[in-house]
Order: C-alpha cells, then sequence, then structure tokens
C-alpha cells in the first residue's frame, strides 16, 4: 500500500498526486515512469514520474482524467492509498550537454517534461521550453518551468494566451529562420509527438520522444506495449520510453492505441454506475 | 480421475480435473507393487520417495504420506497437478511397460489436497533452525524462488523475496490458468513460505528499484536469482504488431494475473474474437488455446509445426484440449498476417510442413512444402512459441556471466555463478523448462548458500 499525499487538480482535467514511496524516489532519473495500479480490480497504467523528492522519500505523478484508471486516481484523497506501484520503470532520457535544447510539453506531458528540462539545464544546456494546451485554462506550470528553462514559450490551439497554435509552431519558425537547435525532447500525446517530429526531420534535428504506448507489467515480460522504431520492434517498457522520433511508425502506435477503445467505454461506465448508483441504492434498501 | 464434463468445463474457469476421491486413491495405491528397485524415484528430479508415500495411503496414514512428500517437494499440490509426469516418474514406473504405471501425479495431488483441507500446520516454527544472522535477498516468486527462500528460512537465516509483479508465486500465477491450477492452491504455499518467516516484497523490479550489487553493498550475504524466462519470443514475420495479436504471456497475463475473464468486474479488458488462433505446441499454448475457449471464441485453432508426437504438452492437456473442441492444424505454421485498413489481423497465410531428419532435439525438422501456402480466417492470434530470459537483472549486474540464450550460467549442481556471493537457478538458468526442475534447482542452490554462510 502506498500512501497519497496530496491530490490536487491543476487544471479541469490534469490532477497532481504525490505519494509516499521512498525506495522509488531514491531511484528516479528523467524520464522514467512508475506502474500503478490503483486496487484489487485495477489495471495497471504507466504514469510518468513528473518530480520526486529523495529525502522527503515522495514521488509526484500528473494524471490526465481519460478513462477508469485515471478517474479512480483523481478520485482519492490525500491520506487515501493506492494498492500497487512499481518503479522506477524504463530507460532514464539520454542527457547531455548538447547545446541549445527545446523541451516541448503537451496534456500531461507539460508535467513530465520538467525533470528533463532540469536536468538539461543542470547539464550547462541553453533550455527553451515549449508548452501547448487547447485554451488558457489548461495550461499549467509556467512558473515551475520557467525556472528550469532560459525561455518558456506558451502555446494555445485558440490564442487566448501566448502563441496562437500548438508546439511545433514555434518550433518550426524557429528552424525555419535558421537558428540552431541541437536537440529536441517531447512528452504528450501520441500526435503532439508525431506533430513536433514531423516539424524538426527535414532540418535533421534529433528528437527524442516519450511513446506512450498501452502496457501491462511495464518490465518487458508481455509485448503489449510494442512499437515499432526504425524497422525494428521494440518494446516502449524496457527499450524505451523514449526513442528517436523520426523512426517512430507513428501509424501503428496510434492503431495499437485504439484496440480496447470499445472495453474502455463499457468499463469507464460500469465503474461509474458502481460508484454513484450503489451507495444511492444501499441507502434506499435502508 | 473424475473431470468437469467438457461441454461445461469450456464455458468456466474451474478447475477440469476433480481429483481422486478416497477410495479411488486407495484402490491406485493398492495397484503399486512395491518395486525394490524403485525405478519411479529416479525419474523424480527431486527424488521423492515415492513407494513409501505410496504405502502410506494404502495404509490410511495420509499424514505420514504428506510428511514424505513434503521432506523433498514443498509444493506437492501443485507438482501433481502440472509435472510432466508421463516423462518423469511416470515413464520409469514398472507397470509403464504394461502400459498402465501408476498415477503418481494423482496420488500426490490427492494427499496435498488432504492436507489442504485438514490443514495440518507444517510453518509452525518449531522446525527453524536457530537464527544464523545472515540475511539472504531472493529475486523472483516462481517455484525456483520460492523453494530457495523456504529452505534457507528453515535453516535459520533471514529471507527477503523481491518480486516485480503485484502477486507472488511467477508462472504459476500468471501463466498456467485456473482450471488448470487453482490460485489458492498457489496462495496457500505462498501463505506457507511467509509463513517460514520469509518476506515477500512484491512491486519489486530488481534492476531498476536497486541492483543486485546493491543489495549485495546493502546488508545482503548472499542473492539468489530465480528470475525465469519471461520474455516472449515473436515470429518475426510481416503483420506481427496488428492489433490482435497477443503474445501468450499478455494473453494469459490479462486473463489469469488480472482477471480479464471477470471484466468489467475487473478493470483490464481482453479481445477474444469468434475465430482464434493459437501458434505453439506447449504448454503455454494448450493454455491460451483453452483460456480462449472459455472466454466464448467459437472456433479456436492450435497451429504447429511439426506432428502431434513432437508436441511438447503434457498429454493429458492436450486430451483435455481436443475433448473441448479445440480444433488442431498440425504440420502448419505461419508465413505471415492479414490486416484489415484499421490496422486488425483478419487472416494468417500459412505453409503445409512435412517432417524432415531429426534435428539437435531429436525430433523430426519441420520442413515447408513448396507452393502449398493457404489462409485462415483470424481475429485474434496468439503466439506461444516460447520465452528467453528477461536481460533487466543480467544487464546490470557486473561479473554475470550470460550465455548466448540470454541465460545466467550456473553450476548444475549448486547454482552458483561465475559472481561471488550471487547463485541462481530454475528457467533463468536453463530457458522455459518445468516447475519441478525449477525447484530442484532452488533447493540445491538453497544447500549449496547454506553451506556458504555458515563456512
Ligand atoms: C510510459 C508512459 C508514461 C505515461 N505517463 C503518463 C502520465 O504521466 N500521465 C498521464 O495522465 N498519462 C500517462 N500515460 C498514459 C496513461 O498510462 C493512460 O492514459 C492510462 O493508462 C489510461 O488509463 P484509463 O483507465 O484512465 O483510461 P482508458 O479508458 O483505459 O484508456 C484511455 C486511453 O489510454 C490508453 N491506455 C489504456 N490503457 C493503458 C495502459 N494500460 N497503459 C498505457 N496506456 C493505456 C489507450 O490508448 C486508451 O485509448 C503514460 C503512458 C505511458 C506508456
Ligand atoms: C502458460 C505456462 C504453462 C506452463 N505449464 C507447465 C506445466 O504444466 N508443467 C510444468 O512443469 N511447467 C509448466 N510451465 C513452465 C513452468 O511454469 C516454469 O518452468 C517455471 O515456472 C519456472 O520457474 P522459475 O521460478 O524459474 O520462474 P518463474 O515462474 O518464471 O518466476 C520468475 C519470477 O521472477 C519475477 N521476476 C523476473 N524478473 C524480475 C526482476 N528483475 N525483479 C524481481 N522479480 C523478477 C517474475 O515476475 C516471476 O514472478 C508452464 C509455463 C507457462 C508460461
Ligand atoms: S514431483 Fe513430479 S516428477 Fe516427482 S513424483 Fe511428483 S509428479 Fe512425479
Ligand atoms: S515403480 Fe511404480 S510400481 Fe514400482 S514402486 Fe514405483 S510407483 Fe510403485
Ligand atoms: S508492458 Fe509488457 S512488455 Fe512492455
Amino acid at each position: 500500500m502506498y500512501k497519497i499525499l496530496a491530490n490536487e487538480p491543476l487544471v479541469p482535467n490534469i490532477h497532481l498526486i504525490k505519494i509516499e514511496a521512498p525506495a522509488i524516489a531514491r531511484k528516479a532519473l528523467p524520464g522514467q515512469f512508475a506502474v500503478v495500479r490503483v486496487d484489487e480490480f485495477g489495471e495497471r497504467i504507466p504514469l510518468t514520474l513528473a518530480d520526486w523528492d529523495g529525502e522527503e522519500g515522495t514521488i509526484t505523478v500528473l494524471i490526465m482524467q481519460v478513462g477508469t484508471s485515471t478517474q479512480k486516481l483523481a478520485a482519492l484523497n490525500a491520506g487515501d492509498h493506492i494498492l500497487n506501484l512499481a518503479g522506477p520503470l524504463g530507460l532514464p532520457s539520454h542527457l547531455d550537454k548538447f547545446g541549445t535544447v527545446v523541451c516541448a510539453g503537451g496534456c500531461y506531458g507539460v508535467g513530465a517534461i520538467l525533470p528533463v528540462a532540469r536536468a538539461l539545464k543542470g547539464l550547462g544546456n541553453k533550455v527553451i521550453c515549449i508548452i501547448e494546451a487547447r485554451i488558457k485554462n489548461l495550461l499549467y506550470w509556467q512558473e515551475k518551468l520557467q525556472q528550469v528553462s532560459d525561455e518558456l514559450i506558451v502555446t494555445t490551439g485558440d490564442g487566448s494566451s501566448g502563441y496562437k497554435g500548438w508546439a511545433y509552431d514555434p518550433l518550426k519558425e524557429m528552424l525555419e529562420k535558421g537558428g540552431k537547435i541541437d536537440r529536441v525532447f517531447a512528452h504528450g500525446c501520441t500526435f503532439m509527438m508525431m506533430l513536433t517530429s514531423e516539424a524538426t526531420k527535414p532540418f535533421g534535428v534529433k528528437t527524442l520522444v516519450a511513446l506512450n504506448s498501452i502496457m501491462v507489467d511495464g518490465t518487458g515480460m508481455c509485448g503489449c506495449c510494442r512499437v515499432s522504431v526504425g524497422g525494428k520492434t521494440k518494446f516502449t517498457c524496457v527499450d524505451g520510453p523514449e526513442f528517436d522520433g523520426h523512426e517512430v511508425d507513428w501509424e501503428l502506435l496510434a492503431a495499437r492505441r485504439t484496440i480496447y477503445l470499445e472495453e474502455e467505454i463499457r468499463s469507464l461506465t460500469h465503474w461509474e454506475c458502481q460508484r454513484w448508483y450503489k451507495p444511492i441504492v444501499k441507502v434506499v434498501e435502508v | 480421475m473424475p473431470r468437469q464434463d467438457p461441454k461445461v468445463r469450456g464455458k468456466n474457469f474451474k478447475e477440469v480435473a476433480l481429483g481422486y476421491t478416497d477410495e479411488m486413491a486407495v484402490r491406485e495405491a493398492n495397484r503399486c507393487i512395491q518395486c525394490p528397485k524403485r525405478a519411479c524415484v529416479e525419474g523424480c528430479p527431486v527424488y521423492i520417495d515415492i513407494p513409501a508415500f505410496i504405502l502410506a495411503i494404502r495404509e490410511g496414514n495420509i499424514e505420514e504420506a504428506v510428511t514424505i512428500l513434503k521432506s523433498k517437494n514443498a509444493l506437492p499440490g501443485i507438482c501433481g497437478r502440472v509435472c510432466p509426469q508421463e516423462t518423469q516418474c511416470e515413464i520409469v514406473c514398472s507397470l509403464a511397460k504394461k502400459g498402465a504405471p501408476i498415477a503418481i501425479g494423482r496420488l500426490e495431488r490427492y494427499v496435498a489436497d488432504w492436507e489442504l483441507k485438514h490443514g495440518s500446520n507444517p510453518g509452525s516454527s518449531s522446525s527453524l533452525l536457530p537464527s544464523s544472522g545472515k540475511r539472504v535477498a531472493v529475486i523472483g516468486s516462481g517455484p525456483a524462488g520460492l523453494t530457495c527462500a523456504a529452505d534457507l528460512a528453515k535453516l535459520g537465516h533471514e529471507v527477503t523475496i523481491f518480486e516485480a509483479l503485484h502477486v507472488a508465486g511467477g508462472v504459476l500465477t500468471y501463466g498456467i490458468p485456473e482450471f488448470r491450477l487453482p490460485k489458492n492452491i498457489v496462495q496457500n504455499e505462498v501463505d506457507y513460505v511467509k509463513s517460514l518467516g520469509v518476506e515477500i516484497r512484491l512491486d519489486s523490479v530488481i534492476g531498476k528499484l536497486a541492483t543486485v550489487d546493491e543489495l549485495l553493498e546493502g546488508g545482503y550475504d548472499a542473492v539468489f536469482l530465480g528470475t525465469g524466462a519471461g520474455l516472449p519470443m515473436f515470429l518475426g514475420i510481416l503483420g506481427e504488431n496488428l492489433n490482435g495479436i497477443y503474445s501468450a504471456n499478455e494473453f494469459l497475463t490479462r486473463v489469469n494475473l488480472m482477471k480479464a475473464y471477470l471484466f468489467p468486474e475487473y478493470d483490464t479488458p481482453i479481445k477474444v474474437g469468434r475465430r482464434v488462433a493459437v501458434i505453439g505446441g506447449g504448454n503455454v499454448a494448450m493454455d491460451a488455446a483453452r483460456c480462449a475457449l472459455r472466454l466464448g471464441a467459437e472456433e479456436v485453432y492450435i497451429v504447429y509445426r511439426r506432428s502431434r508426437i513432437e508436441m511438447p504438452a503434457r498429454r493429458e492437456e492436450v486430451e483435455n484440449a481436443e475433448e473441448e473442441g479445440i480444433i488442431f492444424k498440425l504440420l502448419t505454421n505461419p508465413k505471415q498476417f492479414i490486416g484489415n485498413d484499421q490496422g486488425w489481423v483478419t487472416a494468417m497465410e500459412c505453409y503445409e510442413m512435412e517432417l524432415g531428419e531429426p534435428d539437435a532435439s531429436g525430433r523430426r525438422r519441420p520442413i515447408i512444402k513448396p507452393g502449398s501456402e493457404f489462409i485462415i480466417g483470424v481475429d485474434v492470434v496468439v503466439v506461444a512459441l516460447g520465452t528467453t530470459p528477461n536481460p533487466l537483472v543480467p544487464s546490470t549486474t557486473k561479473g554475470l556471466e550470460i550465455a548466448k540464450a540470454g541465460t545466467v550460467v550456473a553450476d548444475e549442481e549448486t547454482g552458483k555463478t561465475t559472481k561471488d556471493r550471487v547463485w541462481a537457478g530454475g528457467d533463468v538458468v536453463t530457458g522455459a523448462a518445468t516447475v519441478i526442475s525449477a525447484m530442484g534447482a532452488g533447493k540445491r542452490a538453497a544447500a549449496s548458500i547454506d553451506a556458504f554462510l555458515r563456512s
């Protein structure tokens, strides 16, 4: 059992969850993730380590509510426990002194990119963070990212704050103007990482993406998370999650992420019924 | 032995084989001629005193039979169910020549089930040796790890098992399905190991959370690697990453460990489809096929490139599968998978095969019949080709010699690896093998570790 120390809604669909996990906090490195199983009935889901504190013995994950497991997590309170937590998993990000680095983040990836940016800054890189959100209200963690970057560019799809567009738009503009960028890291939804990779490809700027394939164990045992990179089959959980975005077969990844769409809807409906209607029925019975 | 009716059991996950009644057990025990040569004992990898425990059954002293079994085998309830008896103890039974060997496995199971029902408590701490003050880390909670940990604890050492998954038991828990090995039996054995004072730390992926070197530096005097062979192999043919194509490990893990057969009560989903093809001929393939049937598939094929007699699966399970209506497509091997425009598998192109000269394994080698390609329509495919050791521990441990197949090199008698204070045993050393051989290796390593700790 792992104790939840805080659950803060950052924006309407993203929660910050801080969990007591001293052993994981001691070993965590940027780019790694943990596998969470909320309760006895729960699925095993991967979540990127957005922050950790080895001394305090805590890890922080950001969850975007998309289905049963993430809804269950978001509904827990400080003091509650989650049943299982395994980590740190995956290979850490490949960090070095590159020169000028762009860190692009969208959705939960805005949080996931933070430790990567912080470490890159620590290694002496010039760090430019670009974050995206559909509308202004969905932006978060600007101050935190500001602290670990030389420049922070905010983009919104509707232009309600900062640059009007998506993270890859200012990146493309910089490259077109002949700006020198030595490396790009992108964390976010599949589509965002694909577009970012496509934007940098013509300029030959190496772009590392954190793939989000469906997982079960997260230890290399099932092959559920397999992706194709450079024509070779790789397991995201042990060979990644970070891969060269120019080599990823995006179509395959997108297809494999939809395997359980029908079941996900059924599962969520089932859980919502359990959660909301059962207590009411019980009251009526009494 | 009584079994559930095939038509009924094909729709539930309850145990297929119901076990002997008291009368049946005694009748079978009476057939044993107690031969002085004791050929059967030589066939058992852990040398159970088979005639003695059978004699105890015959005399109605089941408690004595329990003691005899448990002195050599900590997990009789499991071995009685899953050992490939027809190639081990039963093949060498003196009565086998006449075609009717003693059903040693079934008798073993009968004794273990009797114990479970009558609840004797072999874990009472009185049988433990006084504390040695030494600490051992066991990595992996499969049969190798559990056996090694139990023996070391009985010898007075402080043992911690580190298990990557959220339940202990290894393949016994995530691989072998409920209808063949009920999970309460595995849990019972795990509880027994805990009752000996062994601490089991779940959710602990060694190589990530801590390395073997860190464990050795952090206060453990010795380490036993029982991490199994969990890395699934694929065919490496066109279309293998299409939606609907599973490794057997994923398919079985979703069903057994994550309880996808109870979806949506449990959150983890699984796709079953109408027509399922399982590729392979071992126990893993039989288990996957029979799970698919129980989950509601209309047609389930076993696609195997050799013929029936070369199938490595336990004979009993092949018979069970056939009785339940699994369709065997023998001498057949896939060439490629064909998908639709949404990325889902819809068909499988196969070759017909024929058997040539025997290969290194002594089995006749399958050869493609030229021009024999044909198509089988499928919605779900399960690839059950075998597994190799997971590199997480080997790749993070300095000084551990690894063989070409990815297995850890260890002495057969002692389990000692090339690294100081590190032992290994089970599938991680041999490649995918059997429960009883993993237990034997765990036992031998425990003896060697004990000798080292006392020297
Ligand atoms: C390495 C990695 C790191 C991730 N980090 C984060 C993070 O920091 N924050 C965050 O909010 N999300 C993260 N994700 C995605 C997150 O795991 C999924 O959103 C989550 O599993 C959805 O579960 P659900 O039950 O809420 O939704 P569901 O309704 O089950 O699924 C919604 C969508 O999520 C994907 N998904 C479903 N099950 C899984 C699964 N077992 N594993 C992975 N993806 C799945 C599917 O594409 C699906 O369409 C990460 C994924 C990976 C692979
Ligand atoms: C579906 C299936 C059916 C089978 N049927 C039979 C049968 O009928 N009869 C028979 O005799 N044999 C059968 N076998 C084979 C048998 O189960 C194995 O040979 C046996 O379980 C091997 O035991 P083990 O202890 O070496 O490894 P495993 O049982 O594989 O256990 C290894 C454990 O180590 C854990 N682990 C791995 N890496 C790490 C790490 N880095 N850190 C922490 N923990 C880790 C794993 O999660 C796992 O729990 C079957 C196998 C399968 C897959
Ligand atoms: S442990 Fe296995 S091989 Fe040994 S006697 Fe029992 S069933 Fe036979
Ligand atoms: S070989 Fe067969 S008949 Fe002889 S003692 Fe063993 S089990 Fe009994
Ligand atoms: S999640 Fe099972 S192998 Fe990657």
